[in-house]
């Protein structure tokens, strides 16, 4: 067991600065109101530091210095930019331990996970999209033997780009490497629960970007994501959250008549056949590890497992084992590398799980484990813990139609392959699902019969670059985390060359 | 009987948000991160269409006209079994909602309703 030093005490490995102000045009700048706001820690509940608050001016003054870099930045060689991205991966493998420790006291996640998954993902995130960019073609139509369409990519020029707070870094990586890739300019705006962490990034990486490619603008998002989103000097609107936000983003894209990319979340269905039980194996001991996911990065993933669909001849059996694996879930300080489940990120979110916790009983699901805060003692007291919890019920209940973005699954059981694909697809959203089974017919017909962009098949929460990430239904518009990411940031240009001397002669 | 209520301290937030920014109007989110959250917006901010139905048009003490509280009729038929109060915590909701820059947060308490309720609301 390793305990990392918390920030601000002897050892740490990573000092937050007392006041964070917006990353403009490769400098800090004050924000024109002169705010701030505290930023506390969900480990703990207290403030490590101040942050901007930005308004429509610190906008601008962000959307200046972007269109000021975006010409110069917009024809640089793939080469250089790819060279770049490379450098960024370089650095950031360099101080991973710093960045998954500034990742963990900002988020409240588990250290172990910001180690093995958030940093790790991120870096090679960079290093997929530099190699993308590099491979990437253009393509030519010879129309006949005089007419040839030509098609180039372009970027787009100036972008915004609005963060969660459930992977500050990584979800920034998902937007940035593509953008930047692609040759465009960035203004970002981080979430306001997570908004630190991003800016101990860029103080490692500022050196390697020319100033105004990157640019940050702390604040709320009525007082700078609005101005940003709803700006006609954006040339698209990249945004991941929940449905009426997206929705309003979507309003004002209108207005300007812009792309959007939206990630706007799921109720992910975990689909358990009956043979996985036949033995009590390796692939079993994996099954059970594929329905504690749910647990992972405390239940604040988008595709969070949230709904386990448990075939009924294995029914009881399975779940005794998976009730088991929930329980063997070790509660604790996130820095502790010990510790399997940290901290939510943000009071509010806490209070929202409780009140799902309540609701879901009053439906009369039943609590199989969990079902509380967590009270961890100590330092840890003021902090947003939640017990990891398993609620057994019906598809038609609240618990299992929201995305209560917590450490709780609503488990069901489903009698056959039609009554799985059923359940799995009675839900408003389709980003994730998970099925497990030895038969690959069987993985094969589920996971082409549910209505969802990814269908993890005897894995869970894998969440590799070169596979594409995108929702169905309510869930969003757009792939991430491929290349095909690349061409959401890029116009075509088609250049329509006639080769031949002679007139059409209609004039 | 109403579908959606408030509590005495959202209440408060309401008419301070009134009093600083104008008539108000909420529109109950889904998804991820901050969805399930009510958001609060300047009336007509959000535009809403076909695809949502009034859950309720709020009466508040001491603000003049009432405060719309709308959802997607996709997600209401999910919801339609349950009472709504509109609450109030500390935190940092992101969205664009109103209030989030006070330091709070509006958050959804529910019940389910009785069957007289539902009987009464149909």
């Amino acid at each position: 067991m390793t305990r990392y030093a918390a920030p601000g005490q002897d050892g740490a490995l990573v000092t937050f600065q007392p006041r964070y102000d917006h990353w403009i045009g490769g400098e800090y700048v004050k924000p024109a109101r002169g705010q701030y706001f505290e930023n506390p820690s969900p480990v703990t509940g207290e403030t490590f530091c101040e942050i901007a608050r930005g308004t429509a001016e610190d906008v601008e003054a962000a959307l200046d210095a972007a269109h000021g870099a975006a010409d110069a930045w917009g024809r640089t060689s793939v080469a250089d930019r790819a060279n770049i991205l490379n450098r960024i991966a370089d650095r950031m493998e360099a101080n991973l331990e710093l960045l998954a420790v500034a990742e963990t006291w900002e988020n409240g996640k588990p250290v172990r996970e910001t180690l093995a998954a958030d940093i790790p993902l991120a870096i090679d995130h960079f290093r997929y999209f530099a190699g993308a960019i590099r491979a990437q073609e253009g393509s030519l139509g010879e129309l006949d033997d005089d007419t040839v369409a030509y098609h180039f990519h372009e970027p787009l020029g100036v972008v915004a780009q609005i963060i969660p707070w459930n992977f500050p870094i990584l979800m920034a990586t998902w937007k940035l490497a593509p953008a930047l890739a692609a040759g465009n300019c960035v203004v970002l705006k981080p979430a306001e629960q997570t908004p630190a962490s991003i800016h101990v990034w860029m103080g490692l990486i500022a050196d390697l970007l020319p100033a105004g490619v990157v640019n940050i603008v702390n604040g709320f998002g009525v007082e700078a994501g609005k101005p940003l989103a709803s700006s006609p000097r954006v040339a698209k609107v990249a945004f991941t959250g929940e449905t009426t936000t997206g929705r309003l983003i979507m309003q004002y894209a209108s207005e300007n008549i812009k792309p959007v990319t939206l990630e706007l979340g799921g109720k992910s269905p975990n689909i358990f056949f009956d043979d996985v039980s036949t033995a009590n194996d390796a692939f079993f001991d994996k099954a059970l590890e594929g329905f504690a996911m749910f647990a992972l990065n405390q239940g604040e993933v988008c595709t969070c497992p949230s709904r386990a669909l448990v075939q009924q001849g294995h029914y009881a059996d399975f779940m005794a084992a998976a009730v088991d694996r929930v329980d063997a879930i070790k509660q604790g300080h996130p820095l502790d590398t010990d510790t399997m489940i940290g901290a939510q990120a943000s009071n509010d979110q806490l209070e929202k799980i409780l009140s799902y916790l309540d609701i879901g009983r009053q439906e009369g699901a039943k609590v199989l484990t969990g079902g509380e805060r967590a009270d961890l003692g100590g330092e840890l007291a003021g902090g947003y813990y939640v017990q990891p919890t398993v609620f057994e019920g019906d598809n038609a209940m609240r618990i299992f139609q929201e995305e209560i973005f917590g450490p709780v699954v609503s488990v069901t059981s489903f009698a056959d392959f039609a009554d799985a694909i059923k359940i799995a697809n009675d839900t408003l959203y389709g980003l994730g699902a998970g099925v497990w089974t030895r038969d690959t017919n069987t993985a094969y017909r589920a996971g082409r019969a549910i209505q969802a962009g990814r269908v993890w098949t005897n894995c869970y929460h894998a969440y590799p670059a070169h596979a594409a990430f995108g929702g169905y239904k309510q869930s969003g518009i757009g792939r991430e985390n491929h290349k095909m990411m690349l061409e959401h940031y890029q116009q075509t240009k088609n250049l329509l060359v006639s080769y031949s001397p002679n007139k059409l002669g209609f004039f | 009987m109403a579908r959606v209520d408030v509590t005495p301290a959202a209440a408060d937030l309401i008419r301070s948000l009134r009093g600083a920014h104008g008539p108000l109007m909420f529109h109950q989110s889904g998804g991820c991160c901050d969805g399930s959250s009510p958001m609060c917006y300047l009336e007509g901010e959000f535009r809403t269409g076909s695809s949502d139905v009034l859950l309720e048009s709020l009466r508040v003490d001491g603000v003049a006209e009432p405060v719309t509280f709308w959802m997607s009729k996709s997600q209401f038929e999910l919801w339609k079994h349950t009472h709504l109060t509109v609450d109030v915590v500390p935190g940092r909701g992101s969205g664009f909602s109103l209030e989030a820059p006070e330091g709070v947060r509006f958050l959804i308490r529910s019940r389910l309703l009785t069957a007289e309720e539902l009987a009464a609301l149909q």
